[in-house]
């Protein structure tokens, strides 16, 4: 598993500041990241591929800085974010898994022979040469899944993925999510989802106010917004 | 190319895009070079054989050139009276033969083979161009096509649930606030996936 490092991490949209002074070392396989709306979880979890760059303090990956050196770290994590449909590249569902494949120089049946697997694995053969916007918004979602896993990240991190879903499909990402051998870093607000899960970060108001057994802080939580 | 491709296995299907692409612009100019009505006559057995080899339903070529008729059906007349009625039904050919031809290149290219034809197309000029972000840039334009689609249709129902006509403005405003969104997080998710230059 990765070492994933935020320390004294403060960042501010303008002049508002949304998460201050964040510490936290986070080497566990499944890890989920709950809390109110607002709170500051999505700009966390965008810090931990770059996608938003800390004012104050650091992150890494591994020991590599995340703000110096993204290009490097995107290559180890892969981020699923909540609409399937804004991460949708390509017009057709194997053009789209195959895409997060370019510039990494794999010949052509090496690329087919892994979108392929891929489409496979997430029950989207069928669809290889479908219109992608057509999808349901679970295949979609499995889709984009699809699409990060392509190419073999060592972590995967997921701004509620199953958000947008039913219950049928959401519990069919989550089980997906939890298969994985990769380490995943979860937010959501559908506590069911982190059952089993290794360790829950509570965030409130741009801190982390409880961390430790999904128990023990989803408790803390509860008692939080109830 | 915007989701029109029909998956196929045909000669005409497993041709490198660079290929059919430059067939393509031979084609046109010939085409348009054409000169006696029996030219054209041939012109059009030899497309309509291709369609048949490559096994396009017939529906997904109409819904192609269907509408280039309507055009036409209106050009051709209107250039007789200038030209008479041999100019004109060889010029309403020309153009319902390249727009056949162009149909049936889109129908059967996939368009990240169009992408990699545009990267193999340019490699000359790649001191001056990055091919790789110009087949990118095609690639959002074609995607955008179906997600603004989907974005006024959802303002549009939005707008009926609620029982509002209102003006133009109130169907503006809320189709760009989503689109800018959407162009937001298409850019993160393009960066997330690797494209980040
Ligand atoms: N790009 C942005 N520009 C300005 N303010 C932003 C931006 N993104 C988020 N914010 C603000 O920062 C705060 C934290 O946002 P964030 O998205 O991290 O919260 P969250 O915990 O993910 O919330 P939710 O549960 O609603 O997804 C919110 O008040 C939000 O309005
Ligand atoms: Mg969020």
């Amino acid at each position: 598993m990765s070492v994933i490092e935020f320390s004294g991490v403060t960042h501010a949209y303008g002049e508002r500041e949304v998460l201050r002074g964040i510490d936290l070392v986070l080497t566990e396989h499944r890890i989920g990241i709950v809390g109110a709306n607002g709170s500051g979880k999505s700009t966390l979890a965008r810090m931990v591929n770059g996608l938003v760059k800390p004012d104050r303090g650091t992150v890494s990956v591994d020991g590599l800085d995340v703000a110096r050196n993204g290009r490097e770290v995107r290559r180890q994590v892969g981020f699923v974010f909540t609409n399937p449909d804004s991460q949708i590249v390509m017009p057709t569902v194997a053009e789209d898994v195959a895409f997060t494949l370019r510039r990494r120089g794999l010949s052509k049946a090496d690329v087919a022979a892994r979108v392929a697997d891929a489409l496979e694995r997430f029950g989207l053969a069928a669809h290889a040469d479908h219109p992608a916007h057509r999808l349901s918004g679970g295949q979609k979602q499995l889709l984009a899944l699809a699409a990060v896993l392509v190419a073999e990240p060592s972590l995967v991190v997921a701004d509620e993925p199953t958000t947008l879903l039913d219950a049928r499909n959401a519990r069919r990402i989550s089980e997906l999510l939890d298969a994985l051998p990769q380490q995943v870093i979860v937010v959501t607000h559908q506590l069911e989802l982190l059952e089993g899960f290794d360790r829950v970060v509570v965030i409130e108001a741009g801190e982390v106010v409880a961390d430790g057994s999904p128990d023990t802080a989803l408790g803390i939580y509860r008692s939080l917004i109830a | 190319m915007i989701g029109l491709y029909v998956p196929g296995r045909s000669l005409v299907h497993r041709a490198p895009a660079v290929v059919k692409l430059g067939m393509l612009a031979a084609a046109v100019v010939t085409i348009t070079l054409l000169r006696e009505p029996w030219q054209l006559a041939v012109a059009a057995a030899a497309i309509a054989a291709l369609f048949a080899v490559a096994r396009v339903p017939p529906r997904a070529a109409a819904r192609q050139i269907v509408p280039v008729l309507w055009l036409l059906a209106v050009a051709v007349p209107v250039q007789a009276f200038f030209g008479g009625w041999t100019a004109a039904v060889m010029m309403g050919g020309r153009v319902a033969a390249s727009v056949a031809l162009a149909a049936l290149f889109t129908l059967t290219t996939q368009v990240s083979a169009v992408l990699d034809a545009c990267v193999t197309l340019l490699a000359p000029f790649r001191r001056w161009v990055d091919a790789d972000r110009v087949g990118l840039v095609l690639a959002l334009t074609i995607r955008c096509v179906p997600l603004t689609a989907d974005i006024v249709r959802e303002v549009l129902e939005a707008r009926r649930a609620r029982g509002a006509q209102g003006s133009i403005m109130a169907l503006a405003v809320p189709v760009i606030v989503r689109s800018l969104q959407s162009a937001d997080e298409l850019g993160d998710a393009l960066i997330a996936r690797g494209f980040d230059d």
